[in-house]
């Protein structure tokens, strides 16, 4: 069964139970401590050592649901997570193939193969993959594979207290999120919208998002590419240069190389 | 800010603020976000408050310094073939050799002093995978590194066809690392993705040639070599205006060796200078690129190719 994560931020109250959730079953190091000034998130992003985040968006009011006075800002909460794209960047470009994809259609850093190359750091899309510098290898969510075979769902779902982050079927999913963007649509919010980019090279992600507004203002890239698209050119401009090197030292050798 | 005198408008204007802030507990004006917040907004013009939302490459100095290396060595071993097939003086060839297995040498332990975990570098050979040009790399650098040596290490038929394999592994090590960079989801390396692997190619084999015109060999090929290879940096660097750093590397490897060989070509000083120009172009350049990446996950505000999005641009 091919596994997923709906998380609907219209859902999240910003507690971070989720945060807390993976950081405890995963047993990641704590982050250090940093007051960063950017509404209530000082965890400020994804990263070796936060495989959930949930951010903090503040704007200018909008009149509608979320209760928001006229004259206050609005807030909302949006819980983050590695987006397990079907075409994983990181994943084609581990040299040593340590980033698989698990029977649940998850994108996995093996701990025992990975040894800190870094490429996949440079290589995914949505800046998720992060190498942990006290221990050498790279990190990122890992989709509770653990907990997944065990019949078990993801740590943060199971702790997230208002249906936010729902875990299951793919499939079905994407089905709940299509009703829900018709209720809320139907409820007059209709800046909701699902974050799920199918029709780039990324080819769609195991994770998706119901967001209000512009995907970017959650740094939700609206046009991700997989850098391997980029291969293609990469490689011919290389086969073409080092035909020229090739060519240029035999010619510079054969038109009077002794003197 | 001039001083100024209170008059009736500035004192009322006071007074007004005043009784908003007895009123309502809070006074908003322009300019003035309201108590609470008094932060950047996260926007669809902005992103999430500004922050960057790809990671920098995590690359130390070993990385750059092992794509001149490489590339360097790479250079050699294709330059020692072509020497040899053409029958150039076997001191050149000898040289040439031993420069591409010297480099080649010094290539692995750079690369694996990089690594998180470097005891597992042997990892790197687990698995091949043409979609990973790391993974290539890792291959290209053991065949290369192999031949490289055994051209030095051997005699006769098994000397030849080593170099023959050190050659063509030597175009591969000239070439892929642009391709390493390229094939990237960072901006400034993607948007170059074509331009890289020709522009570390021609530094590569501009910085072999210079390394054996320093080593005393004063041959026309070479000379004609490096000159081919400045050339082609000045149109390249010409092409890119990434950083203040590339931009000075591009100096060092393209005109300056350029004009000095094309003007005062006969005078042994000047191709000496070029040489010494086009190697310090060459190690800076690799440098340079390495630090523009890091540099373009920060600076753009919208950092993703293909990023033309409009407000509520979702894609379903």
């Amino acid at each position: 069964m091919t596994t997923g994560f709906f998380t609907d931020s219209t859902l999240c109250i910003g507690c971070k139970a989720c945060e807390v959730a993976c950081k405890e079953w995963n047993d990641i190091p704590a982050d250090p401590f940093v007051f960063s000034g950017l509404s209530y998130d000082n965890t400020l992003g994804l990263g070796h050592s936060t495989w959930r985040h949930v951010k903090f968006i503040e704007q200018e009011a909008t009149i509608g649901a979320g209760g928001n006075a006229a004259g206050r800002i609005t807030w909302q909460f949006s819980s983050d997570v590695c987006k397990h794209c079907e075409n994983a960047g990181c994943l084609e470009a581990c040299p040593t193939g340590s980033i698989v994809r698990t029977e649940f259609g998850g994108v996995y850093v093996q701990p025992d193969i990975c040894n800190g190359c870094g490429y996949c750091v440079v290589t995914c899309p949505f800046g998720v993959v992060d190498r942990r510098p006290d221990d050498g290898r790279a990190f990122k969510c890992t989709f509770c594979y653990d907990r997944q075979i065990a019949g078990e769902q993801p740590a943060c779902a199971k702790a997230c207290p208002t249906g936010s982050i729902l875990f299951g079927d793919l499939d079905e999913l994407e089905k709940i999120a299509d009703r829900r963007i018709a209720t809320l649509h139907g409820a007059g919010m209709t800046d909701a919208t699902i974050y799920n980019p199918k029709e780039t090279s990324v080819g769609g992600t195991h994770a998706f998002f119901l967001v209000r507004g512009d995907p970017w203002a959650y740094n939700l890239p609206p046009k991700p590419e997989v850098p391997t698209t980029l291969l293609r050119p990469a490689w011919t401009a290389a086969a073409l240069a080092a035909g020229a090197m090739a060519v240029v030292s035999l010619l510079a050798f054969a038109g009077g190389g002794r003197r | 800010m001039r001083p100024r005198r209170p008059d009736a408008a500035s004192e009322r204007r006071l007074e007004e603020l005043r009784r908003e802030a007895e009123s309502r507990g809070e006074v908003g004006a322009p300019g003035v976000r309201p108590s609470g917040s008094p932060l950047p907004e996260a926007s669809a013009g902005s992103g999430y408050y500004g922050l960057p939302l790809l990671k920098p490459p995590v690359w130390t100095w070993e990385v750059p310094l092992y794509f001149f290396t490489g590339g360097a060595a790479g250079g050699a071993a294709c330059i020692a073939f072509a020497a040899r097939v053409t029958g150039a003086p076997e001191r050149l060839v000898r040289d040439a050799q031993w420069v591409a297995a010297i480099g080649g040498a010094v290539s692995g332990p750079l690369l694996i002093a990089d690594l998180g975990r470097p005891e597992r570098f042997l990892n790197m050979l687990r698995v091949f995978k043409w979609q990973s040009p790391m993974s290539v790399g890792a291959w290209l650098l053991l065949s290369f590194g192999v031949a490289a040596s055994a051209a030095v290490a051997t005699r006769g038929a098994p000397r030849d066809l080593a170099s023959g394999v050190a050659a063509l592994a030597g175009l591969g090590m000239a070439t892929y690392s642009g391709v390493l960079l390229g094939a990237t989801a960072l901006p400034v390396w993607s948007k170059h993705a074509s331009i890289l692997p020709p522009h570390f190619a021609a530094s590569a084999l501009g910085s072999a040639a210079s390394i054996l015109e320093l080593l005393g060999h004063r041959g026309r090929a070479l000379h004609k070599l490096a000159l081919v290879a400045a050339a082609s940096e000045t149109v390249l660097h010409s092409l890119l205006q990434v950083s203040a750093t590339t931009r000075l590397a591009g100096a060092f490897s393209g005109p300056i060796p350029l004009l000095l060989r094309a003007l005062y070509g006969r005078s042994r000083r000047a191709r000496t200078a070029a040489a010494a120009s086009a190697l310090l172009g060459s190690l800076l350049t690799r440098f340079a690129w390495v630090e523009a990446g890091r540099g373009s996950v920060a600076s753009p505000p919208r950092p993703l190719r293909g990023d033309a999005a409009r407000s509520g641009d979702a894609v379903r």
